[in-house]
């Protein structure tokens, strides 16, 4: 990759070399020459390049293993659905049938250990509770998602609403 | 047994416990907050950040922070409900390396286009933007310089940037990236009905008796569209789903119908269903006698690449959308050689499974709607392909009622609203109105007060255009803003890179993120995003949604609308109008364009007293008068009495969105049809009136081959495309540990015979190689995508693993949106 572009930049160079002799002057030669670099160091401010240059390729991370340890995490606010702690790579869930609610359904609660889902997937579109999980909210994975045994590239700085009530709380006092 | 795994669980549940245990815990954090004053959120509506479904989203902020987002339950779209990357909006803000400074690359204390990047600021980087638009604007004119935005842009920043570019500075070369994404789109509505977007809504998903997916995978990317029409299926149990695609996905679960074609056979399979209807008898005759014209399309149009191309020099008629009038007769020959078992030797699809979709569309007992995506846009006959689509809904008559719905569903939070609406594309002027076309131009002029004749009349260079005369040295100044095109952009080494480090040009990039755009850049300006602004997006159903800024952007990060208007003070007419027509109109010269633009009695009519007391409004307090509210009334002017009607801007405040033409006060559901759409004369019954004969337009036209296929050396079809985890490039979704740790990276979904003829296995690294490029990736064989053997999917959300440095810039020749979806690539072990 990195040769393909350094042939161009060559190539390039050839060819406005041939116009500055024309031009008679050499200023631009030495310029373009030069302007690629900016793409073969290492990125200023790309967070999430890394060290790579934006015109090569590095090796990409390892596929890494979903967490499987079946821990609850915690919620960054209570309206925020709670992440998958297990793998679910062999779940079917499709129109026929859904693995999920083998374990997440009401019924299955006690047998289980596992959170039932909330009183909200009982909801239809205008509100209404229904006898079961509403249809809508089928597709489990649309909001549920696994997380993979990594750590983030960039760090969050969300502060979550315990902490600014805690601290509005002291000042009142 | 079946407690077993559970039992192991609560062991170490107990465990970890028993560890935290050991921590004496504050006395505080036992103790239940009492206060009411403490424990209150503020909460606000806002549209969500994301795709252009338009869910409503309640967003709580507490001292200046925003502390959690969930599914506005009042939000007809969504109704309480939203998708992962919707429920941690609340987080995208909080990457901790948002830009707070602009910054410049500097060597020895002055600009250098190869120096470090520098902070420097706001005076400082408009001070260098100066020098370099004055010097190109005189060297080169207008045609020098462009601007780069997105349907990511608010209403009011797309409405002021098109004011800057073609009212200022006189320049068409601006476009939005929704060229990228949805210029087919327009392109087909532009030439089937004459007036831009869907005539249906999203309640079409509630009464419709058949879905047929085009291409598209609204799973994964429209996810909560997916939830109606999950419940619509899975409530009915004679709903059927048919899911057309060229490889299996995440829509399949749901098929009743499932079906993968070879990639650019969708065409055939449109003319298959057309001949179908026409051979069993099934055409609306009196619909197509009153409401529909058919014409036959020039072909051999080419493929959108450099001129100099050798597919380009082939072609017979490139870049032609030209057609001559035909009747139903004729295009019945044209579709006769379209059977199903042409179909299924061009598709792969067994005529069966063709004939039962074929059958949802012909049955005149079944409400079916279309719905379709990049799969269709991102096409090298993607213009076609919208006009083949709406030729089975008009032949059958199956439109603008509830449930009969071909239905183009959009990317972007406001392609329809800003790139679309406002015109943000360098052929266009707001409401559907073309830069080509005098009267468009004067009515512009008229509206925007500026003299008579001043706008250009010369199309802009598009976004694939405007790369390739940054490399050309042609355009020597591009200011990006929301969107990411190093990413996102095809070819990106041989194309995008030697123009962005073309030692003559100068390119600024307005980012929240330091992107790899931001990377290849110039000059870098921090951004406010989402709810840090009052902004507008509208929405694939026509639905237009205004929220408030709800906190402060960090340090001196300013809006993209802030921008252009502050910069706009930096230029008089003097500097940039033709003497000539400042000596016809005096009373302009000396005149800053801030004032010709923006303090022209209509943007800065309303005062700041306005604003709702209850929110900040930084750009307003900075101007002295309510600008989003003068933008938008000023905006709203174009469409009002033209089929485009807004409400009053207060409105918006108030409701979650209307659907335009909002006409006395009352928002429009089914356009085109008598009773539901207030244009539609009484006794018309149905009205195409985009036209000038109130007809819609059947297109006879064929199959062509895409612009590039496997071969013996680059056996693979590449399609590349989305995760559900993120957004687009991954600039904010990639900052979401949550989202970051769901989907970390991109990879090479494969099939497992692909795979093992090449001696591949599940993750191992593999570089995927192209004419153009090569990236290194890894091997996926299971999980949600399923390709057939010969085809590869790649998601570009990656900025570590770069994509578009193997994609192919061929684009439609008729929208100039660029095919994504298909080029021919080899994949070898790394």
């Amino acid at each position: 990759m990195k040769d393909t572009l350094v042939n161009k930049a060559v190539k390039n160079a050839m060819t406005f070399a041939m116009t500055v002799v024309l031009a008679a002057s050499s200023i631009a030669f030495a310029s373009t020459a030069s302007a690629e670099k900016v793409i073969d160091n290492a990125p200023q401010v790309s967070t999430l390049r890394g060290t790579t240059p934006l015109n090569a390729e590095a090796t990409p991370p390892i596929i890494d293993m979903v967490e499987n340890n079946d821990l609850k995490r915690q919620r960054d606010y209570p309206q925020q659905p709670p992440t998958i702690p297990h793998d679910i790579s062999k779940y079917q869930l499709d129109k026929n049938f859904n693995k999920c609610m083998d374990c997440h359904a009401r019924k299955f609660a006690d047998e289980a250990q596992a959170p039932a889902v909330s009183v909200t997937h009982y909801m239809n579109r205008d509100g209404e509770f229904l006898g079961e999980v509403s249809p809508r909210r089928y597709f489990c994975t649309q909001c549920h998602v696994h997380q993979l045994e990594t750590e983030p590239l960039v760090e969050n700085e969300f502060v979550d609403m315990e902490k600014i009530i805690r601290q509005s709380h002291k000042m009142a006092k | 047994m079946k407690l077993t795994r559970r039992d192991v669980i609560k062991a170490q549940a107990a465990a970890t416990a028993a560890t935290v245990a050991g921590i004496s815990l504050p006395a505080s954090a036992s103790n239940i907050i009492t206060s009411s004053t403490a424990n209150k959120l503020t909460w606000s509506k806002a549209p969500c950040r994301f795709c252009g479904t338009g869910c409503g989203i309640s967003v709580a902020t507490k001292n200046g922070k925003v502390v959690a987002t969930h599914g506005d339950e009042k939000a007809p779209v969504n109704k309480g409900l939203s998708c992962v990357k919707g429920y941690f909006l609340s987080k995208i803000m909080y990457g901790k390396d948002r830009l707070t400074t602009p910054m410049l690359r500097k060597k020895d204390g002055v600009y250098h286009k190869e120096g470090e990047f520098t902070p420097v600021s706001w005076t400082e980087a408009f001070d260098i933007m100066e020098e370099k638009f004055k010097k190109v604007l005189k060297e080169k004119g207008p045609d020098g310089i462009s601007m780069f935005g997105s349907g990511q842009w608010t209403v009011h920043e797309g409405y002021a940037a098109v004011k800057l570019m073609k009212g200022g500075f006189l320049s068409n070369n601006i476009d939005p990236n929704a060229r990228h994404c949805m210029a087919s789109a327009v392109g087909g509505f532009m030439r089937t009905f004459g007036i831009d977007e869907p005539m249906g809504c999203y309640d079409d998903m509630e009464a419709a008796d058949a879905f047929v997916l085009w291409g598209s995978n609204m799973a994964e990317m429209h996810p909560i569209l997916w939830t109606r029409i999950a419940d619509r299926r899975l409530s009915n149990p004679h709903v059927k789903v048919a899911v057309l695609s060229t490889f299996e996905h995440r829509s399949f679960d749901l098929a009743d119908i499932p079906a993968v074609f070879t990639p650019q056979t969708d065409m055939v399979l449109l003319n298959a269903i057309a001949n179908y209807i026409i051979e069993s008898g099934s055409v609306n005759h009196d619909f197509i006698n009153k409401h529909v014209n058919f014409r036959e399309g020039v072909t051999d149009i080419g493929y959108g690449l450099r001129p100099t191309h050798e597919l380009q020099k082939k072609a017979k008629n490139p870049n032609s959308g030209a057609s001559s009038p035909i009747d139903l007769k004729a295009f019945t020959k044209f579709v006769k050689p379209y059977t199903f078992e042409y179909a299924e030797e061009m598709s792969g699809v067994p005529a069966r499974t063709i004939e039962k979709i074929a059958k949802l569309y012909a049955d005149p007992k079944i409400k079916v709607m279309s719905l379709w995506t990049m799969g269709v846009n991102q096409h090298t006959r993607g213009v076609w392909t919208n006009n083949l689509l709406y030729n089975i809904h008009l032949l059958t008559g199956k439109i603008s009622e509830p449930g009969n719905s071909p239905f183009s569903l959009t990317g972007q939070p406001s392609a329809c609203g800003t790139a679309r609406e406002v015109g943000t594309f360098s052929h266009r002027l707001p409401a559907d109105m073309m830069v080509k076309n005098p009267a468009h131009r004067a009515t512009a002029e008229k509206i925007w007060k500026l003299p008579k004749g001043i706008i250009n009349g010369v199309p802009g260079s598009h976004a694939v255009q405007q790369i390739r005369d940054l490399k050309d040295g042609k355009i020597n100044i591009c200011w990006n803003q929301v969107n990411n095109n190093v990413q996102a952009g095809a070819n990106i080494n041989e194309e995008i890179l030697p123009g962005y480090r073309n030692p003559d040009n100068f390119i600024i990039t307005s980012d929240a993120y330091p992107t790899v755009t931001a990377e290849a850049s110039d000059l870098i300006l921090p951004s406010a995003m989402w709810v840090e602004k009052e902004g507008a997006f509208g929405n694939a159903e026509r639905r237009t949604q205004v929220w408030y800024q709800l906190v402060s952007a960090p340090g001196d990060a300013r809006s993209d609308l802030w921008q252009l208007v502050e910069f706009s003070k930096r230029f008089t007419t003097d500097e940039v109008w033709p003497a000539k027509i400042l000596a016809e109109n005096p009373e302009y010269k000396g005149k800053t364009l801030y004032e010709v633009l923006y303090k022209n009695g209509n943007v800065d009519a309303f005062p700041l007293a306005d604003i709702s007391p209850d929110y900040e409004n930084q750009e307003s307090n900075d101007f002295g008068f309510y600008l989003q509210k003068g933008l938008f009334e000023e905006y709203a002017t174009f469409g009002r009495g033209h089929g485009h009607d807004l409400a009053d801007y207060d409105r918006y405040h108030k409701e979650r969105g209307l659907r335009w033409p909002v006409v006395n006060g009352v928002e429009t559901k089914w356009r085109f049809k008598e009773g539901s759409d207030p244009y539609v004369k009484a006794g018309a019954d149905f009205q195409f009136y985009g036209h000038k004969d109130d007809k819609a337009i059947i297109f006879a036209l064929p199959y062509e081959p895409p612009a590039e296929s496997p071969n013996e050396e680059f056996d693979m079809w590449l399609s590349t495309g989305r995760v559900l985890e993120h957004w687009h490039s991954g600039s904010m979704t990639q900052r979401v540990p949550e989202l970051f740790k769901a989907f970390p990276n991109a990879v090479c979904f494969m099939h497992p015979e692909d795979a093992k003829k090449r001696g591949l296995r599940r993750g191992d690294e593999v570089k995927v190689i192209s004419r153009r490029g090569e990236m290194k990736t890894r091997v996926e064989t299971r999980g949600r995508n399923k390709p057939p053997v010969g085809l590869v999917f790649v998601p570009w959300f990656d900025a570590s693993q770069l994509i578009n440095k193997v994609t192919l810039d061929a684009t439609d020749p008729l929208s100039k949106q660029t095919d994504y979806k298909k080029c021919a690539v080899k994949i070898e072990k790394v």
